[in-house]
């Protein structure tokens, strides 16, 4: 079963959207809830990092029998450091988003905590792909 | 006293403690586990547990998200901080419960720690 969704950079109020609608039909299929957290949680900061950090980016969602792999493709700055970027604490966030409680530095360490594989790469002045996979 | 933990309603509490909900009272049936206090959305997301309290001073949509993904039992927003009709009907959408508490963070999560444990 796949899945797509636009992500809009800039868009804080529909951060969230893709991540709960992935949860709902992993709901659908009795995925074990512990999984389903761990899935929400990646996938949540993968989808604002494109809304903080990007100008626009594409998920697929891709749901077998034994695994979920997601990958999203954005198109921003991307990331001069990836080993930088990865360490917790570490944010170029705004002030702006900073005051929204975003920019602690914790989305990739949540994300790389919370997943069985995950692969960030990055075209600095182009854009940044993430792929990440959850095994059920 | 072991019989109203096991029973204790975010209802119950809201009214022990004089908190008021923003979002649908008839919804406060959740029994809170703990609570867990932070203004970071991502140390939220990756620290919190479901059925938890989040005691924040945050206010805008992206809370609701959060709580929603998490499953935690209600936000808790302290220091009177105004909580927009947008946000609340989000919650509302999300079964997302939203309480006002009008102290400052120190003295909720201490009302909070205090009724919790007991
Ligand atoms: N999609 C992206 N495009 C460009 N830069 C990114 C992207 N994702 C992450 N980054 C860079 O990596 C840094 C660390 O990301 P991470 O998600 O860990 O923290 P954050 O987004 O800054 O804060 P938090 O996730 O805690 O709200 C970001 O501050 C940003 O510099
Ligand atoms: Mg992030």
């Amino acid at each position: 079963m796949e899945m797509q969704f636009h992500i809009e950079g800039g868009d804080f109020s529909g951060a969230g959207t893709a991540s709960s609608e992935v949860k709902k039909v992993l709901k659908q299929l009795n995925i074990s809830p512990m999984i389903i957290r761990r899935i929400a949680v990646a996938l949540y900061e993968a989808e604002v990092n494109v809304v903080a950090h990007a100008f626009s980016g594409e998920m697929t969602v891709n749901i077998e029998s034994d695994k979920i792999q997601i990958c999203i493709v954005d198109e921003g700055p991307g990331i001069e450091d990836i080993e930088q970027a990865m360490q917790e604490g570490f944010s170029t966030a705004s002030d702006k988003v900073r005051e929204m409680g975003f920019g602690a530095g914790m989305g990739l360490p949540n994300i790389k905590r919370n997943t069985d594989e995950m692969k960030l790469s990055s075209i600095p002045g182009k854009g940044t792909t993430i792929e990440i996979i959850v095994k059920f | 006293m072991l019989i109203k933990m096991e029973t204790l309603t975010l209802k119950q509490l809201v009214d022990d403690l004089g908190f008021v909900a923003l979002t649908d009272e008839t919804r406060l049936n959740r029994t809170p586990e703990s609570a867990y206090v932070s203004d970071l959305l991502s140390d939220v997301m990756g620290k919190a547990k479901e059925n938890m309290i989040w005691v924040t001073s945050q206010a805008h949509k992206n809370i609701v998200a959060v709580a929603s993904l998490k499953e935690l039992s209600a936000i808790v927003v302290v220091n009177e901080r105004k909580v927009s009709q947008d946000v609340i009907e989000q919650a509302e959408k999300e079964n997302v419960n939203i309480i006002a508490s009008e102290r400052a963070a120190f003295e909720t999560v201490g009302l909070l720690f205090d009724y919790l444990n007991s």
